[in-house]
């Protein structure tokens, strides 16, 4: 068993999960609402690459560059599609009881898989980009360029998404808002807009991860959300559901949990075990690796 | 002035909220059958005392016993199936069910009744529910709701909400009821309602603990108050006893500021004719 | 005394707080005088279509109808769908025990069903097992899967459970597809049915998942209305409240789960027999959400709502052939809207007292 490779491969699928679990995370992290929909995001985010792709295919040509470029058009239609989901569907029960959002959120799910299979067809659809390839050695392990690329572009985002949470006054709002949004609604803070902006910015994450699998794996279908969304669910308990960076550290530990667990239990077993591996970790230890013990008060 | 022997014994309890010491070392204890106030300034610490008393915080520290069963960090409803029954402060009913359904609740644990009762209608099955249809319109009576029992809870005004809460406590035939400002958000008629009512409490031989900020009721009502500052038992004693103590007045106020001490003056003065006012210190 | 001050303004909120959480609180009549003026009205037609459709007569009439129907018309097909919409209904009343009464959103529900399928249809099959004689196995590996969910889950927030359900969907229907003996991608054949008693055997199974899930229409039903039934709606509606009357709502919870793991694995013999062969796609997610949505549409924690809900949901494609796609899209923006307009469903469940009861309320109140 080469143990290199296995970690190199987990933790490519780990950036993946990093990238969609942040977004799950922000989402639950500011209004306590697990969004069902967030993986069909990622796949709406795959979609709307590939329209840019087949309508402009000719004026982009392949490359590194038309990838970025398309991935910021994906990200602005899903980051818009995000938005109008948390104002059409989200806002107006905000103060209904949990069970009605999670089912309203069931329902957003459903509703934007079979939207697109009704515009595009069930089967699946061939990625019009594919990425040159060439191959990085590294001891006994390999890495191919468009990998490397694909975990530094998501690197990226998510130091971006770090510095925007950390340092600005829209970040700090999103903090506050997360303690507190009685309060921060009487301190003046714009709650509506501050939950859009997150809206906006988690799914343009999942987006941008949608197109990067798009251009990796070369084929997309309507419900290639669905057991992503399960993963970086999974990642973001592990992480501490809330929290940003546990949102990350958790979707490194589980790409590396699959990586090795699919070596040596086959790779039929991968998703079986990540499942199993959530209910444990729920069962054991629910605030996450970073999580903070939360007295809930009467 | 204590009667009975002691049902609830609340020693060193102590819990903390990220660093804030809401209760501290609290001691303090309560007879059969007594009416005892617990009074406060807000932060004192006294909703958490309930809470760590009927189990929905884990004490830290220090020891609850009930009855001589020691109760410390209990589930909840074990708390409340060994006879405490409580209201809560912003009232926690069921919304959407009628007000029967609500008292139900309260005798969920005495009903006898499986899943096969249930399924076939056994004899069993009809002879609880009618006892217990029974008993909830009593209690109902009892506590002077008189709206129509069909509806649902969210329906009613405010201070009816309030009457089925203290009858879906009662329901549950407590020893102790634990009653958290009750009085809040009445009116005048309401005030007066419920201190008739929790008098009747008291004369089921139910031990009644309450915290009020309405200074004219816990006057007319307590037979024993105990006071809390910063999660600490600082005085306890007759409602006179009270009202006379520098320390409470102290606690409530702090010492420099001349003007309020002597409007609390004048507010314990008022208490002491049964002022109606409700004093929000 | 700075501390003082702080603390003061932590245990008790400003006016403006509170003004803000009144507005959100269930409890608090003036911020519901607005909304409740619509809702009592629109409740008014639907509370009287819904006490039409709770009386007890209707519920009579509806089950000889089903009883009748192999008399009225006993065609292959018709049998067929009926016996297809039956089983629905049964997985709705049993997922309306979780999600309808106790407000546990299970969206993994077809695991039990899948566990249910394929108990009898190894134990039939593989050990030659009549299949009246897997019934009892197949509840206890109900409850056994109930128990390995529902036993870390129900302590935690509902929403988790929620996706962990789905998780658990996703677990047992992938083991189906990835293990040898459960006969892989290709599942199980040659499941037997009940045996014909010298009637048309298709007839026969019709009449014994009829009678089967008339039970468990009437006994899900009686279920919501007795004690573990209103144990149920506190716990729905309030657990702190629920708790502090001493009910123990981790086990109350529990047995909601697994009342609905039974249904759902009683359901999946019959459909094991029905079917005569079983295979791993028919357990997916579409079939959870499918129950669902017959529960949300048709009105969380009312029988005849939930039954009229899975009728629909389940003879729907038979009318709207060719448009699947169209139906689930349509279904997943109900949801929507449903939660959005109208939570309480198309037949939203009877708020009064039911049956002897009600008369007595009535009396007492006068």
């Amino acid at each position: 068993m080469n143990h290199l490779q296995l970690v190199l491969s987990g933790l490519f699928v780990g950036s993946f999960y990093a990238l969609v679990a942040l977004g799950y995370s922000m989402v639950y992290g500011i209004i306590k609402l697990l969004n069902f929909a967030h993986g069909d995001l990622y796949m709406l985010g795959a979609f709307a690459g590939f329209i840019v792709l087949s309508v402009g295919a000719g004026a982009l040509g392949g490359g590194f560059i038309a990838l970025i470029a398309i991935m910021i058009v994906a990200m602005i239609a899903t980051g818009g599609f995000g938005m109008l989901l948390e104002r059409v569907a989200y806002r107006p029960l905000r103060s209904a009881p949990r069970l009605s959002v999670l089912i309203t959120a069931v329902g957003a799910s459903f509703a934007l898989e079979y939207g697109i299979a009704v515009g595009f067809g069930p089967t699946p659809e061939v990625y019009p980009i594919g990425v040159q390839d060439g191959t990085l050695h590294i001891a006994n392990a390999q890495i191919t360029y468009a990998q490397l690329a694909m975990m530094a572009i998501a690197v990226t985002l998510m130091v971006a998404l770090d510095t925007i949470v950390r340092k600005t006054r829209s970040g700090r709002a999103m903090r506050a808002i997360s303690q507190d949004p009685k309060a921060c609604l009487l301190m003046g803070v714009n709650v509506d807009r501050v939950i859009s902006r997150t809206f906006f910015i988690g799914s343009a994450l999942a987006g941008a991860a949608g197109v990067m699998a798009g251009a990796y794996y070369g084929k997309i279908d309507f419900l290639m959300g669905f057991i992503i969304g399960l993963k970086a669910f999974t990642a973001a308990v592990i992480g501490g559901i809330g929290n940003l960076r546990g949102a990350v550290l958790g979707a490194i530990v589980l790409g590396l949990l699959e990586s090795f667990g699919g070596a040596y239990l086959g790779s039929e077993w991968r998703d079986v075990f990540a499942f199993c591996f959530l209910i444990l970790f729920l069962t054991v230890r629910p605030t996450g690796l970073l999580g903070e013990r939360v007295t809930e008060r009467v | 002035m204590s009667k009975g022997k002691v049902l609830l014994e609340v020693r060193d309890m102590a819990v903390s909220f990220g660093g804030v010491r809401a209760v501290d070392g609290l001691t303090f204890s309560v007879h059969e059958g007594e009416v005892l106030s617990v009074i406060g300034p807000n932060g004192a610490g006294k909703t958490s005392a309930f809470n760590c008393i009927t189990g929905f915080y884990k004490p830290s520290r220090g020891s609850v016993t009930f009855d001589g069963t020691d109760i410390t960090g209990k589930r909840p409803a074990v708390i409340a199936a060994s006879g405490i029954a409580r209201t809560f402060q912003n009232l926690r009913l069921f919304g959407d069910l009628t007000v029967l359904d609500n008292v139900r609740a309260g005798m969920h644990v005495r009903i006898r009744q499986n899943f096969l009762d249930a399924m076939l209608h056994t004899p069993r099955y009809w002879r609880g529910e009618d006892t217990a249809a029974e008993e909830t319109h009593r209690w109902l009576d009892f506590v002077g709701m008189a709206y129509d029992r069909t509806t649902q809870i969210r329906n009613l005004p405010y201070g009816e909400q309030r009457r089925v809460e203290i009858a879906r406590a009662l329901a549950r035939r407590p020893r102790m009821l634990l009653l958290d400002e009750p009085a809040a958000g009445l009116n005048h008629g309401e005030k007066d309602q419920l201190l008739d009512l929790m008098r009747r409490i008291a004369a089921l031989g139910i031990a009644v603990v309450l915290i009020e900020h309405d200074m004219g009721l816990v006057m007319e009502v307590s037979e024993r108050i105990v006071v809390l500052s910063y999660g600490r038992e600082i005085a306890d004693g007759t409602p006179a006893a009270i009202r006379s103590n520098p320390a409470v007045i102290e606690a409530y106020l702090g010492a420099e500021d001349e003007e309020t001490r002597a409007e609390a003056e004048r507010i314990a003065a008022e208490a002491g004719s049964r002022g109606t006012a409700e004093v929000e210190w | 005394m700075n501390d003082e001050s702080t603390l003061r303004a932590g245990e008790k909120p400003s006016a403006y707080v509170s003004a803000v959480e009144e507005h959100t609180s269930v409890n608090t009549a003036p911020a519901l005088k607005g909304a409740g003026i619509s809702a009592s009205s629109r409740s008014a037609i639907g509370g009287g279509i819904s006490r039409f459709l709770a009386s007890r007569w209707l519920g009579l009439g509806a089950a000889i109808a089903a009883l009748a129907l192999p008399l009225i018309s006993s065609s292959t097909y018709v049998i067929q769908i009926a016996v297809d919409a039956l089983i629905f209904v049964m997985l709705a009343v049993g997922l309306n025990i979780v999600v309808g009464y106790c407000g546990l959103l299970d969206l993994g529900y077809a695991a039990f069903f899948a566990i249910g399928a394929y108990t009898s249809g190894l134990l039939s099959t593989q050990f030659g097992w009549p299949l009246i004689a897997t019934v009892p196995v197949v509840v206890v590996a109900a409850i056994v899967g109930g128990l390995l969910i529902g036993g870390p889950t129900l302590r935690l927030r509902s929403d988790y459970l929620a996706i962990v359900t789905l998780g658990f969907g996703e677990i047992i229907r992938i083991t189906a597809n990835n293990l040898d003996f459960t006969g892989g991608p290709n599942g199980l054949y040659g499941i037997p049915d009940f045996g014909d008693f010298g009637l048309r055997a298709d007839i026969a199974l019709y009449w014994i998942t009829a009678v089967v899930v008339i039970a468990a229409v009437l006994f899900s039903s009686r279920l919501g209305r007795g004690r573990i039934g209103r144990a149920w709606r506190f716990v729905r509606e309030d657990e702190d409240a629920a708790e502090a009357m001493g009910i123990h709502t981790y086990r109350v919870k529990f047995a909601a789960y697994i009342a609905g793991a039974i249904f759902g694995g009683v359901a999946g013999v019959l459909f094991a027999a029905h079917q005569t062969a079983i295979s791993p796609p028919s357990f997916n997610f579409l079939w959870s959400a499918l129950i669902l949505m017959a529960v949300v549409l048709g009105g969380m924690a009312s029988t005849p709502g939930v039954v009229v809900g899975a009728l629909v949901i389940s003879l729907l494609p038979e009318l709207l052939r060719d448009a699947e796609n169209w139906r689930y899209l349509l279904f997943g923006l109900l949801l929507i809207v449903f939660m959005i307009f109208r939570p309480q469903g198309l037949l939203p469940a009877r708020t009064g007292e039911p049956g002897r009861r009600g008369r007595r309320a009535q009396e007492g109140a006068s």
